[in-house]
């Protein structure tokens, strides 16, 4: 057998928990009585609020209008009324205005389908103006408003189209599921963010721990006969990174501070290429995704299409709530998820997971003395050497932790993964990074 | 604006998750892979090296939990580093120094070496070697005083391999002083180690005999008796050197528990081994490429140092190019004080020097970031 691709260095294997949650059909999360919409959901700057309390919405109407050129259009996920607009914390730390909507009224496009258009005949500026109107953003959590990824300049070139079917952060199902469950649609989404972006050739990754995904993807393409390829790769975490799946597939590097377009690739998330096929195809805005919710705490773990806004503490309940008092709520994956302290928050367009440790899993970091075992440095998928960078942030030298790469850390959180005497290394490149920058701005 | 935590739910950053394996549980795993050899060190020197073994274990652990207790940090004596730093110093220390030397080694790995320049993880050199180099030039005649082994037969003299070599090449050239040719003419006679070994009378057990007389006879060889006895163990030394093959078995372990990687001892092992074979023989004036290998491999503490000392993660290199580097200058620098300095060892001198040389290591060998070309 062929050796299966990975990234070079670095990684880390962490269980991977997937068993809980993965042969779980996506079903619907139940409605939401009210829905809490932020108007930050996206990287870049926050929509512009376009209602206020009192207002009737119906269904997928524009309730937050993009600003600027990075920021994303956000939409009522249900019909109702605008109870009130609040001010509040999200987990990931971000201050966020938020739409507060009270369920009324009927739900005049769930259910209905709708006729598909005929997006063939559309020319790539307006299929990318119909991903831009329908908000739709990266759903593999990095939230980066998709249009802006897919406006390639004049004049150059993309060589690939790379399909992130990763899912490489333990515990989450989501994308699994919808691979084997939407294979075509997610098919034809690639179909039109190929002709958007016209890449030489499409690349769909997906690791082999969904052997499944991979064999009916394949069939699926074969079947169309598309000119797409899947390419499976070995399980290693942080391998659904864009720039270390682009570095597995095609062994190019993003340079340090770039994108993926400066080395002629898109990189897109499987679930963000369905959403885009339901925008294009149906027209229909970005107000639902697949939540997996799952842990060793949960009683019934399972893979829930969920409205935005929808309180993380409904989706709990729906999968028959904790068979044992939870010791930690996580928003997202284990590796980079954000704990949640509270569970009446909404999900958001980046929220993949819910998952719920109990207190064997949960982990504290003692910080201990470092032995400069080297584990870290031998993690780093980007070179970095976390125990020396740590030691400038510890310190407060940031201007030394510069000039050793802080920002070409992507807090994958691989070295604190690893690290036997538990120094919390990510965390502290995260909060260097933050110092850094303010001692910039000043 | 405060946030909510009504539940009272664990709220850090991410990672959520680890892998498992804690630094106490490294110091005790590799106390556990230097067991074997250490019983074997008891066993075959007697009751007496027991007692040094647990006097300089007791001598560390007392130091730090007293200096923890007067500078108000917490205890760290579960964390296992201190007894390994001892167990360490026990090893390389001769079986039957008297006990205060012991001890003073001890105090100085842990109180100078370890506690001066901050605790765990702040020391610039192996705080084991430190102490037994420390009290080396202090008492130069207990430490370089041995016990022969009472698994091998009685003998004339007790020494080391390694010193008794040494220290029968220097009677050689004395007494061929007055004329370079018959000096040459002897040495060529004495045609290495282990026969200049066997001429001396250094004793050899009757299993190593019965053992090369066998492989011998049967497979037409012609190997010199005494190879075993290196390899097993049965020679003059410090305690926890002798012992070939269960600080080996020891490694494996340590190798299965992915605790120490290749670099350092295969980069060590392997320059030294390299510089052995070509200039070893010209001492015995047999041309390049003639020396003996297994002889200076398999005796001494190359492979105690190799594998468990310049393998300490606090004083080698943080990237693999760097235990390469420091490895190969540990070989090269063994290889020039075994054959050139008035010490007949010189394994423990060559790591130390190259701790010395681990931050100059690590800064030429920064890894290259993804995405940049060259070093920042």
């Amino acid at each position: 057998m062929q050796e299966l691709k990975t990234f070079p260095k670095g990684g880390v294997h962490p269980l991977g928990y997937k068993k809980l949650s993965c042969n779980e059909k996506i079903k619907n999360a139940p409605l939401p009585a009210e829905a809490s919409i932020p108007m930050s959901q996206h990287i870049g700057k926050p929509a512009e609020c376009i209602v206020k309390p009192g207002d009737e919405v119906r269904e997928g109407m524009l309730i937050g209008r993009s600003q600027g050129f990075v920021s994303a259009n956000i939409h009522s996920p249900i019909p109702g009324v605008v109870k009130e607009i609040k001010t509040y914390f999200l987990p990931n730390g971000i201050k966020t205005q938020a739409v507060v909507i009270e369920l009324q009224g009927e739900f005049d496009r769930s259910g209905k389908g709708g006729k598909p258009s005929e997006w063939r005949k559309l020319d790539k500026k307006r299929l990318n103006e119909m991903i831009a109107e329908n908000g739709i953003v990266g759903l593999g959590g990095a939230t980066f408003p998709t249009h802006v990824k897919y406006m390639v300049k004049e004049g150059s070139s993309i060589d690939y189209l790379i399909i992130n079917g990763v899912e490489c952060e333990p515990f989450l199902t989501a994308d699994h599921r919808l691979m084997l469950e939407k294979s075509d649609e997610i098919l034809e989404g690639i179909e039109i963010v190929q002709k958007i972006v016209s890449a030489k050739e499409v690349l769909i990754g997906i690791e082999m721990n969904k052997p499944d995904a991979v064999q009916v993807i394949q069939e699926r393409i074969h079947k169309k006969s598309l000119p797409f390829r899947v390419v499976p790769l070995q399980v290693k975490y942080p391998q659904g990174d864009e720039k270390m799946l682009i570095k597995a597939l095609i062994d190019r590097e993003v340079p340090s501070g770039g994108l993926p377009l400066d080395i002629g690739t898109v990189v897109s998330n499987v679930g963000t290429i369905f959403a885009v096929f339901e925008a294009v195809v149906y027209g229909k805005p970005l107000i639902e995704r697949v939540v997996t919710v799952t842990g060793p705490a949960i009683a019934r773990p399972a893979n829930l299409k969920t409205r935005i806004g929808t309180k993380i503490a409904d989706l709990i309940e729906e999968c028959g709530g904790f068979k044992e008092p939870p010791q930690k709520l996580i928003v997202g994956g284990p590796m980079m998820g954000f704990a949640l302290a509270d569970p009446d928050l909404p999900v958001t367009k980046g929220v993949s997971g819910i998952i719920a440790l109990d207190a064997k899993k949960s982990t504290v970091f003692r910080n201990l003395p470092c032995i400069r075992c080297a584990r870290c440095v031998d993690a780093c998928p980007w070179n970095l050497t976390p125990t020396v960078l740590y030691k400038f942030i510890e310190h407060g030298e940031y201007e030394e932790a510069l000039a050793r790469g802080l920002m070409d850390c992507k807090e994958c959180g691989c070295c604190a993964y690893v690290c036997p005497s538990e120094i919390p290394l990510v965390q502290g490149f995260k909060l260097g990074k933050h110092m850094a920058r303010k001692m910039k701005g000043k | 604006m405060k946030m909510d935590n009504p539940q009272g739910y664990l709220t850090t950053i991410s990672p959520h998750l680890r892998e498992g394996t804690r630094t106490p549980h490294i110091m005790w795993i590799v106390t556990l892979c230097l067991l074997p050899a250490a019983i074997w060190g008891v066993y075959i020197f007697g009751l007496g090296s027991l007692l040094v073994l647990t006097i300089c274990i007791a001598a560390s652990v007392a130091t730090e939990f007293i200096i923890n207790q007067l500078t108000g940090r917490k205890q760290t004596i579960s964390d296992g580093s201190a007894v390994l730093t001892g167990l360490l110093i026990g090893f390389n220390l001769p079986p039957q120094l008297p006990l205060y030397i012991a001890v003073i080694a001890s105090v100085f790995a842990i109180a100078i070496v370890k506690y001066a320049f901050g605790g765990l993880g702040s020391n610039w050199m192996n705080p084991a070697l430190a102490g037994r180099v420390f009290v080396l030039f202090s008492f130069s005649g207990p430490m370089s005083t041995w016990l022969m082994p009472h698994t091998l037969p009685d003998a004339v003299s007790s020494a080391t391999p390694l010193g008794a070599v040494k220290s029968g090449l220097q009677g050689v050239a004395v007494t061929f002083s007055n004329s370079a040719e018959a000096l040459a003419q002897k040495l060529h006679e004495l045609k290495g180690p282990m026969h200049f070994l066997a001429t001396k009378g250094y004793p050899v057990s009757g299993f190593d005999q019965s053992l090369t007389d066998w492989l011998n006879s049967t497979f037409g060889l012609s190997i010199h008796k005494g190879y075993f006895d290196l390899f097993v163990g049965n020679m003059g030394g410090s305690i926890g050197e002798v012992s070939v093959l269960l600080l080996l078995l020891g490694t494996i372990y340590l190798f299965y528990r992915k605790i120490i990687s290749w670099h350092i001892p295969v980069s060590y092992l392997g320059c030294f081994a390299f510089l052995v074979w070509i200039f070893g023989g010209l001492r015995f004036d047999q041309g390049l490429f003639s020396g003996d290998v297994l002889f200076h491999l398999f005796s001494g503490g190359i492979m105690l140092g190799s594998f468990y000392m310049a393998t300490d993660m606090v004083t080698s290199p943080l990237t693999r190019k760097g235990m390469i580097i420091f490895g190969v200058g540990a070989g090269m620098l063994t290889y020039l004080i075994r054959f050139f300095g008035s010490l007949p060892e010189g394994v423990s001198l060559s790591i130390i020097i190259m701790n010395m040389a681990v931050p100059l290591i690590d800064r030429y060998t920064k890894p290259v970031i993804f995405g940049t070309t060259k070093k920042e």
